[in-house]
């Protein structure tokens, strides 16, 4: 179906943690967003950047979309002084949502900072399908966990780890993974968050033989498949020299096979 | 007042001034779901080289003020698969095709222009003769009038559609490149690919782009190309001009047209709003009606070069 562009008003803005949660009223695109779908969004007159800046969506429900986001740069600063009725101007839902399985399965759902947020409306999802939903959330510190109490309550389980031991265990998201995997018969891992845990988590996932699922973030100027900026690299069947094609990630993604993409060609960060 | 924004670029009736600008719309069929491709005036096509490319690696873009760095490294799918998929498409919804070629010498241009000679999809032809992301600066023609006009002669011999050469503003003499290819069979030229440039990353020490160096794009470019389209309309009266850098509104439209451009190209505008190409269109028949202009092509002629 063909993403819309909305003219959406700020309904609300909130801090959880180091990050902040921006509401839309968007009627349109709350009604079509999928979980692991995105928006890229638009607001301010005056201003000396150019671009949108792209969000997974957090939740769509009730006409309103919520998005998740840090401050990094000049856009997100901007978004993050909005304040209710302020205009912004939104594409979406953009990209390829997550795929469901087919029967009642148990899902692993792994989140990196705020990467997680992108996993509640999956969530959501999967509960309404008769899934158990396992969360396993992983941060530099525990102030940039993203909402593990939210994790908590959707959650059958909940896994924390800190790179610093200040909430949960002391590591990476993916050290607690084989035990997980192995223990609770997970049928299905979905994960958002940065690039070297998606890369972990996929091989993890592989090593177990169990479905992955991956979000992507990779920089985007358009979100609409014309700027060639956001392409990640992964397998084609196609080419008997086992070369990677570049497939842009606002058409193809953001959510992949985690066993598709070529990590190992991604520059290190 | 009604107003006529159908021009002749080149002998080939275009329904708007307004194109889209190469890289900058994909092959068409990426916004097809956000506009009328029969309403662009053209669609510049994504550079098409022989061979299938990858492009660069990724970080592939960096935002700077009121412009953005781009190294894509001209990843296409390559012309055969070009013609078998994307012109079927895009003739199917009634755009006008000016096809973008990419080459490392002046044979594969000749080549290129030689297999879309017999393709009646493709409108126009346009060199891509200054792209900067590209792995030897030899590959950038048009910093060297001898090198572009080499290329515009062996496609010339071998064209079927009126060929624009895309040039550069990195150099140091614009008029003596333009002069050369349109000595050399050139039926107009397009100005500007984007300038060379380069980001840094001062936390982490290091290029903001993989490819370190990348093209600059958007309104911080825009009074390079106003410049450049009225250094080549004033040396080379009659050639037909695609003015193109920066172009988001319809009063940026207005000003290349004013100082020479045929037409214009909207680039980087189309990343932040797909419909950009045809708001611009809309903008600029108000502006010529505000301005009791009857047709975009009256425009330069109204420009007066003193204060």
């Amino acid at each position: 179906m063909t993403p819309l562009r909305e003219a959406c008003e700020v309904l609300g803005r909130r801090r959880v943690g180091a990050y902040h949660a921006l509401t839309l009223v968007a009627p349109r695109i709350a009604a079509a967003a999928r979980p692991g779908q995105f928006v890229e969004l638009l607001a301010g007159e005056e201003r000396s950047f150019l671009l949108r800046r792209p969000f997974s969506i957090h939740r769509a429900a009730l006409g309103a979309i919520e998005v998740v986001f840090d401050v990094v740069g000049p856009g997100t600063r901007a978004l993050s002084r909005l304040r209710p009725h302020d205009p912004v101007d939104a594409l979406g839902p953009l990209g390829r949502p997550f795929a469901p399985p087919p029967a009642p399965t148990r899902c692993l759902l792994v989140g990196g900072g705020y990467g997680t947020a992108a996993l509640f409306f999956l969530a959501e999802e999967l509960l309404a399908r008769r899934c158990r939903v396992d969360f396993a959330v992983g941060a530099a510190t525990a102030g940039r966990l993203f909402d593990a109490m939210g994790a908590k309550r959707l959650g059958h389980t909940l896994t924390v780890t800190t790179d610093d031991g200040s909430a949960g265990r002391r590591g990476l998201v993916t050290d607690p993974l084989p035990a997980l995997l192995e223990r609770s018969q997970v049928g299905q891992v979905f994960a958002c968050g940065p690039m070297p845990m998606l890369a972990a988590v996929s091989r993890v996932a592989g090593q177990h033989g169990v479905p992955c699922q991956v979000a992507v973030e990779e920089l985007m100027a358009c979100g609409t498949g014309i700027c060639f900026t956001c392409v990640v690299p992964v397998a084609d069947p196609r080419r008997p020299d086992g070369a990677a094609r570049m497939a842009r990630s606002c058409l193809e993604g953001p959510v992949f096979d985690g066993a598709a993409i070529a990590w190992g060609e991604l520059v290190a960060p | 007042m009604t107003v006529d924004l159908t021009v002749d670029l080149c002998g080939v009736r275009l329904r708007s001034p307004v194109l889209a600008a190469s890289g900058c719309f994909g092959f068409g069929r990426e916004l097809a779901g956000w506009l009328d491709l029969d309403r662009v005036g053209a669609v510049v096509t994504k550079s098409v080289s022989l061979e299938p490319r990858r492009g660069r690696p990724t970080p592939r873009m960096a935002e700077t003020p009121s412009g953005m760095l781009n190294a894509i490294g001209l990843q296409n799918p390559g012309v055969e698969a070009f013609c078998a998929t994307d012109l079927p498409f895009l003739a199917g919804a009634g755009a006008t095709v000016v096809a973008s070629l990419v080459g490392r010498s002046a044979g594969e241009f000749g080549r290129l222009a030689a297999r879309l000679a017999g393709e009646d999809a493709v409108h126009l032809l346009e060199l891509n003769l200054s792209c900067p992301n590209v792995e030897h600066r030899g590959e950038v023609f048009a910093t060297d009038p001898a090198a572009a006009a080499e290329v515009v002669r062996v496609v010339k011999a071998a064209a079927g559609q009126p060929v624009l050469a895309k040039l550069t503003a990195d150099v140091t003499d614009l008029v003596a490149v333009a002069r050369a290819v349109v000595d050399a069979g050139a039926d107009g030229l397009t100005l500007i690919n984007t300038l060379l440039g380069m980001a840094v990353d001062v936390r982490r020490r290091r290029p903001k782009l993989a490819a370190v160096t990348g093209g600059l794009s958007g309104p911080a470019i825009r009074p390079v190309a106003v410049r450049c389209v009225w250094q080549a309309a004033t040396a080379l009266p009659g050639v037909p001009i695609v003015g193109t850098g920066g172009v988001a509104t319809a009063e940026d439209a207005a000003e290349l047209l004013l100082v020479g451009a045929t037409a214009v190209a909207v680039g980087t505008a189309s990343f932040v709003n797909p419909e950009a190409v045809v708001e611009v269109a809309a903008g600029l028949e108000r502006y010529l009606a505000a301005q009791g202009v009857g047709s975009a092509a009256e425009l330069a002629a109204l420009f007066k070069a003193e204060r």
